[in-house]
C-alpha cells in the first residue's frame, strides 16, 4: 500500500430544501491510499453517496453547499477547482460508478460512444484510436464480441452487461481512484459476485485505489482493506477490515453486525435488528446522533458529541464508552478473539 | 422494416376512405344546393345543372363515382368556379398558406427551442419565469389578438411592414409572426418540461462524471433525449399552420387555403370540400407516419413493425 492519494477532512455538505437547511454531511474525515480499497458502510440516508459525490462535485449546485472542509486529491483542494479544472479531474484521475446501470447509460447513445467521449477528451485521442481502445476495454471487463456490442444500444444489454459497461467508462482514462456507489446493489446476487471480482482484478493490474459504498457487509468483506462505518452524516467508526470485523468499539458497529445473518450460526438465535430508525438530519440535537437508538446510552451521549478516541494506528471510533469516566458494560466483541457473540466486560 | 412501411400505406389508405365517405353524406346535410341563387332559376335550368353535374343521379351511385374518379386522380371540377379542377385551385391557394405556415412553424421551433432549454437550464431563475409566462400568454390568448396588435402597431402605426394584402413577400412578415406565437408556446413549453425531466436522470449524473464538458452533456446527452416527444407535437402542430388557418387569413387578407375553405363551406361548393378535406387528411397522416419513422431513428429503443429485436 503506497501513499495517500485522496484524503478528504472535516467535509460538511448541506441541502437547501423546502423544510430547511439539511446537513448531510457533518464533519468527515478519511483517507485513500494508493491501491488499497475503501468501504463506506451505513444505512440509508446515512451520507455515503453525498460524500462520494461531493468527492466528484457532482452534487446539483442550486441546492448544496459544501460549508466546510477540504478534499485533498495529491495535495491540491479540488474545492478549489474551477469548473474546467475539476473537468479535467472527473474521469480522468478519479472516475464513478453509480449504482443502477439500468438508468446510468444514455439510452440514445451507442455503447462506443458512450465509452469513447471521455477517451477524445482526456487523451484526444482520434476517432481510430479511441475505438481501438473503447474496444479493448470491453474485452476487459469480460464483453466477449466487442466489435458488435460497440454498436449497440444500451437497452440490448442485461444488466449486469451494463454495469460492465459503466465500468469499463470509469476505467477508461486509468484513473487512479475509481468510486463505486453501490455499483452491485441493483443486480443479482450471482452477477453481484462476478462484478466485485472484476473490479478486484482490475485494481490488481492497474492498482487503482477503490472507494467502495455500500451498505451490505457481504460486500465489504469481500473487497474492503479498510471500513468506515458512517451514521447520520459522521464517521462513527474507521479501521482496518479485520479491526471492524472482530475489534469492534461502536454500538452502532455491533448492531449493523448482529444483524447480519452468517452461515455457521444456530439458526434458533434470531437477527437482532437495531431498534428505531436513522435519524432525521435536519432536526438534530447537540448529543451523538445514535443516541436514540443507543443501548449503552448514557446522559452525556444526549448533550454532547464525543470525541474522536484512536483505538490503534488504524483504528478510530466515536464513543463516551471509550472515555475513562464510563462505566463498564458488556461488550458483544471481544478485542482478543474473532468469535462473535461472546459476552466480556471492559474496564473503563 | 419494408412490410411495416406497407403496413401502414394501407391503413392510411383505409383510413382516408373513411374520411372520405363520412365528409361526403355529411355534406349533403348542408342546406341549400351548389347553386347561387337557386329562386332565381327555372325548374328547366336547375334540371339541366342537376344532370350536367350529376347531381340526379342517387346518391349512392354519386358517391361511387367520385370514388372512382378520386382513384384516377381525379377530384372534380369546382361549382364556383366552372371549369376550374379542384386540384388547379388547392394548388393555387396552398401557396400562401404554406408560406406564411412554413415561416411561423420554423421561426417558432427555433426560438421556442431555444426559450425551453434556456428556462430548464436556468430553472427557478428569472429567465425560467420570463419564458414560462410567454408560453402561458402564447398558449392562452387567441393569435388573432396577436394579428390585430401587430397590423395596429407595426403596419399601420409605425408603418414598417404591409399590414394586410397579399402583393410581395413583406405580406407574409406580420401573419407568420402572429402564427409564431402559438408554436413558440407549444415548443418552449415542451422542451422545458423535457429538459428538466431528462436533466435528473442518472445517465446526464455519469455523462458528468466523465469529465466531458457541459456542453456536450447538454447538446448530446440532454438534448437529444428532450427532442423525442416534441417532435410528435411538432409534426401534426405544422400540418395544421401550413394547410392554412381561416382567422389569420382572413385577417390578414391572404388568399390561402383556409380561406378558400370556408367560402366553399359557405356555398355548398361540394368537390372542393371535399377535396381540400381529402388534401388535409392525407397530410396530417403522411406526416404522423413520418413522425413515427422519426421516433425510430432518434430513439433506438423503439423498434418499427415488430421487426427483429435485440433480446436483452
Amino acid at each position: 500500500m503506497g501513499e495517500t492519494i485522496l484524503s478528504v477532512k472535516d467535509l460538511h455538505v448541506s441541502f437547501q430544501t423546502y423544510n430547511g437547511i439539511v446537513k448531510a454531511v457533518r464533519g468527515v474525515s478519511f483517507d485513500l491510499k494508493e491501491g488499497e480499497t475503501l468501504a463506506i458502510v451505513g444505512e440509508s440516508g446515512s451520507g455515503k453517496s453525498v460524500t462520494a459525490k461531493a468527492v466528484m462535485q457532482l452534487l446539483p449546485k442550486e441546492t448544496t453547499r459544501v460549508e466546510k472542509g477540504s478534499i485533498l486529491y495529491q495535495d491540491e483542494d479540488l474545492l478549489t477547482f474551477h469548473r474546467k479544472e475539476m473537468q479535467k479531474v472527473r474521469g480522468r484521475e478519479i472516475s464513478m460508478v453509480f449504482q443502477d446501470p439500468m438508468t446510468s447509460l444514455n439510452p440514445t447513445m451507442k455503447i462506443g460512444k458512450q465509452i469513447m467521449e471521455g477517451l477524445r477528451k482526456h487523451h484526444q485521442l482520434s476517432k481510430k484510436e479511441a475505438y481501438d481502445r473503447a474496444k479493448e476495454l470491453l474485452e476487459l471487463v469480460g464483453i466477449s464480441n466487442a466489435d458488435a456490442r460497440m454498436k449497440a444500444y444500451p437497452h440490448q444489454f442485461s444488466g449486469g452487461m451494463r454495469q460492465r459497461v459503466v465500468i469499463a467508462m470509469a476505467l477508461a482514462c486509468h484513473p487512479r481512484v475509481l468510486i463505486a456507489d453501490e455499483p452491485t446493489t441493483a443486480l443479482d446476487v450471482t452477477i453481484q459476485a462476478q462484478i466485485l471480482d472484476l473490479m478486484k482484478e482490475i485494481q490488481e493490474k492497474t492498482n487503482t485505489s477503490i472507494i467502495i459504498i455500500t451498505h451490505d457487509l457481504g460486500v465489504v468483506a469481500n473487497m474492503a482493506d479498510r471500513v468506515a462505518v458512517m451514521y447520520a452524516g459522521e464517521i462513527v467508526e474507521t479501521g482496518t477490515l479485520e479491526e471492524m470485523f472482530y475489534e469492534p468499539r461502536h454500538p452502532y458497529t455491533w448492531g449493523l453486525l448482529q444483524s447480519m445473518p452468517q452461515l455457521h450460526q444456530n439458526r434458533d438465535i434470531p437477527l437482532m435488528p437495531i431498534p428505531g430508525s436513522p435519524p432525521d438530519v435536519s432536526s438534530l440535537h447537540d448529543g451523538c446522533p445514535f443516541a436514540p437508538r443507543c443501548p449503552y446510552v448514557m446522559s452525556v451521549c444526549h448533550s454532547h458529541l464525543p470525541d474522536y478516541t484512536q483505538i490503534s494506528e488504524t483504528h478510530t471510533v466515536t464513543c463516551w464508552l471509550e472515555d475513562h469516566r464510563a462505566p463498564e458494560v458488556e461488550r458483544p466483541y471481544r478485542p482478543d478473539s474473532g468469535y462473535r457473540g461472546k459476552s466480556t466486560t471492559v474496564g473503563g | 422494416m419494408a412490410r411495416y412501411i406497407f403496413q401502414r400505406i394501407g391503413y392510411m389508405a383505409v383510413t382516408l376512405l373513411i374520411i372520405i365517405t363520412i365528409t361526403f353524406f355529411l355534406m349533403q346535410l348542408l342546406p341549400g344546393t351548389p347553386f347561387n341563387n337557386p329562386e332565381k332559376l327555372t325548374d328547366q335550368q336547375l334540371e339541366l345543372l342537376n344532370e350536367k353535374y350529376g347531381l340526379d343521379r342517387p346518391l349512392i351511385f354519386q358517391y361511387f363515382t367520385y370514388v372512382g374518379n378520386l382513384l384516377k386522380g381525379d377530384l372534380g371540377t369546382s361549382f364556383q368556379f366552372s371549369g376550374r379542377s379542384v386540384t388547379e385551385i388547392i394548388f393555387e391557394r396552398i401557396g400562401p398558406s404554406a408560406l406564411i405556415g412554413g415561416q411561423a412553424v420554423f421561426f417558432g421551433a427555433i426560438v421556442g427551442f431555444f426559450l425551453g432549454i434556456i428556462s430548464a437550464l436556468r430553472h427557478n431563475t428569472i429567465f425560467d419565469y420570463g419564458s414560462v409566462t410567454i408560453a402561458v400568454l402564447g398558449m392562452s390568448i387567441p393569435s388573432f389578438v396577436f394579428g390585430a396588435l401587430l397590423q395596429y402597431y407595426i403596419g399601420v402605426k409605425w408603418g414598417i411592414l404591409p399590414a394586410a394584402l397579399w402583393k410581395s413577400y413583406e405580406y407574409s412578415i406580420l401573419p407568420s409572426i402572429a402564427l409564431s406565437v402559438m408554436v413558440i408556446a407549444t415548443v418552449a413549453r415542451f422542451i422545458r418540461s423535457e429538459m428538466l425531466e431528462v436533466l435528473g436522470q442518472d445517465y446526464v449524473v455519469t455523462a458528468r462524471a466523465k469529465g466531458i464538458s457541459e456542453f456536450v452533456v447538454i447538446t448530446f446527452h440532454v438534448v437529444r433525449n428532450a427532442l423525442i416527444p416534441v417532435i410528435t407535437v411538432l409534426g401534426p402542430l405544422a400540418v395544421s399552420i401550413m394547410t392554412g388557418t381561416l382567422v389569420i387569413e382572413k385577417i390578414f387578407a391572404v388568399p390561402g387555403l383556409g380561406e378558400q375553405f370556408t367560402l366553399s363551406i359557405l356555398v355548398n361548393d361540394y368537390s372542393v370540400i371535399l377535396g381540400i378535406t381529402l388534401f388535409y387528411s392525407a397530410l396530417f397522416i403522411l406526416i404522423v407516419f413520418v413522425v413515427d419513422i422519426l421516433y425510430g431513428i432518434i430513439d433506438p429503443r423503439i423498434s418499427l413493425g415488430g421487426g427483429k429485436r435485440d433480446a436483452a
